[in-house]
C-alpha cells in the first residue's frame, strides 16, 4: 500500500468527506467538507466519487511526499498552488506523485478550504460511517485528531490507469448576494429587523472556523427575547445570540441550540459563503423555496456532469512537459529564402 | 380532532397545533410546542417514529429534540408537497406518548471529589447533602433529548426543590460520567466537556463509547433512575465499563 507522507500542514488540516448522517439524534455533529463543490472537482479529477474522504487545508497549505508507491493525486478549492519538486501543476489538473517527490500546497490566495484528493481514497477506518474529523467530538481523521508532520495516510490501491487529467469546466455562480429563506423563528424578530438582515451589508469576523461564522455588522435587535427551548440546527442557520451579532452555523455545528434562527443559507450557496474569507463583506438575499430547490439542484446535476468534462493531459504545456520535448528540431528561419522546390 | 386556539384536543388530551417552520431548503422543523414538557417532547418522538417508518424519498435524517422534531432530506430529490402532506397526515390525529423507551438505572457515587457542588448546592436550599442525594436520586427523569455533545443526555423530571440556575462562571472541563443539574433540566456528561451546570456526582456509565456495542447506550424517551452507591462499588463498576461492559441497568418501571 501507499502512503501520503504528510511534511508539513497547517493546525486545522483534516480529513472530510461528505460527513456524519445519521447520528444527529446523538448529538454527533454531522462534519463533512465546507465546500461540497472543490471537494467533487478534486475527487472527479483522480477517478473518485465526488464525496469520498479528502484532505481539508483551511487558511494554510502544506507539504507531503508518498512511500510504497507512487500517487495519483489533485488539489481544488481555495487558490492554492499545487507543485511538484518546484514545478507548478495547472490548476483543474491531477497530477502522478512518484515515491521521492515532494508535493507542495500553496497558501490560499483566494478563499479558505482546498481539497487534496488520492485516487481510490483513503484507507482508514471510518468512524461512525465517515471520516470527516470532528474537534469537540474526537471523531474521524486519524484516532480523532487533525492531521500534523509524520502522519501518514494509507492510499486504498486504484483501479484505474494514473493518468494526468484535466476538468474543462467552470464553478457556477460565484458572485452576487448569498441566498437565504427566512425562519424558522423569523417571528422572533420585528419586520425592520428582517429588513435591516437583507439590506445591510455585513463582514465576515476572524471569529470564523468549521464550526460557524460570525459576522458583524448593524445590530438585529430581537422582539422577543432571546432564550428559546433547544431546538434543531441545521447547516447554514443563521442565529442571532443576545449581542445581535448573526453566526452562520457551518459542518461542525451542534445539533441543537438555543438562539433564534432568523434565516437559513440555501444549500446550493453554502460552499461559496464558506470560502469567504475574515474582512470580507457580504449581502443576503431572501429568495423563496422553488428558486432554493432549482438551484440545488442545478448544483446537484452540474457535479453529476463533472466526469464527462473530464480529458487526459496529453498536450498541457506545463514547464516540465516542454522541458521534457526537443522544442529545437525540426525549426526553419522565416527569413530566409524559401527553398525552391516549395512551391514548385 | 378539534381546535382550540393553538392546542387542539385528540384523544380527549388537549396537544398543541404543530408548526411546520421552513429551515432553508434541505430541511423543516415541526414545532410541537415552546416549553419543556413531557407530553410535546411525546409528540416529538411519537411523529418521528412515523417518519423514519415512511421514510419518504431524499430523507437524510430526523433529529428530535425537546419541543421539535427537524427533518433534514436532499432538496433537489423531496418532494417538499409530498412530505408536508406526510407531516400534515402524520399529525392530524397524533397523540403525545409520554414513555416510548426503556428505564435504565445508572449507579453514582455523589458529593465529595466526586460532586464538587453537591455542598454548595444543598447550601443554597437550606438542605443537607444527603437530602439533595435522597431527592436526586428518587426521581424517575426523562431523556428529552441527546445533544450538544456525541451522547450528552438532558433529562427532565428534576424536582424544583433541587433547581438550581447554572454556575456564574462555566468550568472549561468537567470529567466523563459527571452528574449534574441546570437548571430545572439535569445530565449525564458523556465525555470530558466544558459546563456551567452544578456536578452532583460521578457515574462510571458512558452514554457513548466508541468501539461498543452498542455505541450510544440511551434514546431520546428513555427514563433514568439513579442509584446512589459507595466509592468502592464504583471502583468495581469503573472496571467492568473499562472492560466495555453497559453497567448501566434496563430496569422494569
Amino acid at each position: 500500500m501507499t502512503d501520503l507522507v504528510i511534511k508539513s500542514c497547517g493546525p486545522m488540516t483534516s480529513l472530510q468527506d461528505r460527513g456524519r448522517i445519521g447520528y444527529q439524534g446523538f448529538g454527533v455533529s454531522p462534519s463533512g467538507a465546507m465546500d461540497r463543490r472543490a471537494l467533487a472537482v478534486a475527487n472527479t479529477l483522480v477517478g473518485n466519487p465526488p464525496e469520498t474522504a479528502a484532505v481539508e487545508f483551511m487558511n494554510l497549505g502544506g507539504a507531503f511526499t508518498c512511500e510504497g508507491g507512487d500517487l495519483h493525486v489533485a488539489l481544488a478549492g481555495a487558490g492554492c498552488s499545487l507543485s511538484i519538486d518546484g514545478t507548478p501543476v495547472a490548476p483543474q489538473t491531477s497530477v502522478v506523485l512518484k515515491e521521492g517527490q515532494s508535493l507542495e500546497v500553496g497558501h490560499p490566495r483566494t478563499g479558505t478550504f482546498a481539497y487534496l484528493a488520492v485516487a481510490g481514497g483513503i484507507a482508514v477506518e471510518p468512524e461512525l460511517g465517515s471520516l470527516s474529523f470532528h474537534l469537540r467530538s474526537r471523531l474521524g481523521g486519524l484516532k480523532g485528531s487533525p492531521l500534523k508532520a509524520g502522519d501518514r495516510l494509507p492510499a486504498l490501491p486504484e483501479a484505474q490507469d494514473r493518468e494526468p487529467m484535466q476538468l474543462a469546466v467552470d464553478l457556477l455562480e460565484e458572485t452576487g448576494p448569498i441566498r437565504v429563506m427566512l425562519g424558522p423563528q423569523d417571528d422572533y424578530f420585528t419586520p425592520e429587523t428582517i429588513s435591516l438582515l437583507l439590506e445591510s451589508e455585513f463582514t465576515v469576523s476572524p471569529q470564523a472556523d468549521r464550526m460557524g461564522f460570525q459576522l458583524t455588522g448593524p445590530r438585529l435587535e430581537h422582539s422577543r427575547g432571546f432564550n428559546i427551548v433547544s431546538d434543531g440546527i441545521v447547516d447554514g442557520h443563521i442565529q442571532v445570540p443576545g449581542s445581535g451579532q448573526p453566526i452562520v452555523l457551518m459542518r461542525d455545528r451542534q445539533t441543537a441550540g438555543g438562539y433564534p434562527k432568523i434565516a437559513t443559507v440555501i444549500s446550493a450557496d453554502l460552499a461559496r459563503f464558506a470560502q469567504l474569507r475574515p474582512g470580507m463583506g457580504l449581502r443576503f438575499e431572501a429568495v423563496e423555496r422553488d428558486a432554493a430547490v432549482a438551484a440545488a439542484r442545478r448544483l446537484k446535476d452540474w457535479i453529476a456532469s463533472l466526469p464527462a468534462s473530464l480529458t487526459p493531459v496529453r498536450f498541457a504545456l506545463t514547464t516540465e512537459h516542454l522541458l521534457s520535448r526537443n522544442l529545437i528540431g525540426g525549426t526553419v528561419d522565416a527569413l530566409a529564402p524559401a527553398p525552391a522546390d516549395v512551391n514548385d | 380532532m378539534r381546535d382550540v386556539g393553538p392546542f387542539r384536543i385528540v384523544n380527549r388530551c388537549l396537544v398543541p397545533t404543530p408548526k411546520i417552520l421552513p429551515c432553508g431548503d434541505s430541511a423543516v422543523t415541526v414545532e410541537f410546542g415552546e416549553t419543556i414538557d413531557p407530553d410535546i417532547n411525546g409528540m416529538v418522538l411519537a411523529l418521528d417514529a412515523i417518519v423514519r417508518a415512511q421514510a419518504p424519498a431524499g430523507l437524510i435524517e430526523t433529529v428530535p429534540t425537546y419541543r421539535s422534531l427537524t427533518i433534514q432530506f436532499d432538496p433537489a430529490t423531496t418532494d417538499f408537497d409530498a412530505l408536508t402532506g406526510l407531516l400534515g397526515d402524520a399529525t392530524k390525529d397524533l397523540a403525545p406518548r409520554r414513555a416510548v423507551g426503556r428505564r435504565w438505572r445508572v449507579p453514582v457515587v455523589y458529593g465529595g471529589e466526586y460532586g464538587i457542588d453537591l455542598d454548595e448546592v444543598a447550601g443554597l436550599h437550606g438542605l443537607t447533602p444527603s437530602q439533595v442525594i435522597e431527592i436526586h436520586s428518587s426521581a424517575v427523569y426523562r431523556i428529552y433529548m441527546i445533544g450538544f455533545l456525541p451522547g450528552f443526555t438532558y433529562l427532565g423530571g428534576l424536582d424544583r426543590r433541587i433547581a438550581t440556575s447554572r454556575r456564574l462562571h462555566p468550568r472549561a472541563k468537567i470529567p466523563a460520567g459527571t452528574i449534574m443539574i441546570g437548571g430545572e433540566q439535569a445530565g449525564i456528561a458523556p465525555m470530558d466537556m466544558p459546563s456551567g451546570w452544578h456536578n452532583l456526582g460521578l457515574t462510571p456509565v458512558r452514554p457513548y463509547a466508541p468501539g461498543r456495542d452498542p455505541v450510544f447506550l440511551f434514546a431520546a424517551g428513555d427514563e433514568i433512575v439513579f442509584e446512589p452507591v459507595d466509592a468502592s462499588r464504583w471502583e468495581a463498576l469503573e472496571k467492568a465499563v473499562r472492560a466495555g461492559e453497559p453497567v448501566a441497568e434496563e430496569v422494569r418501571p
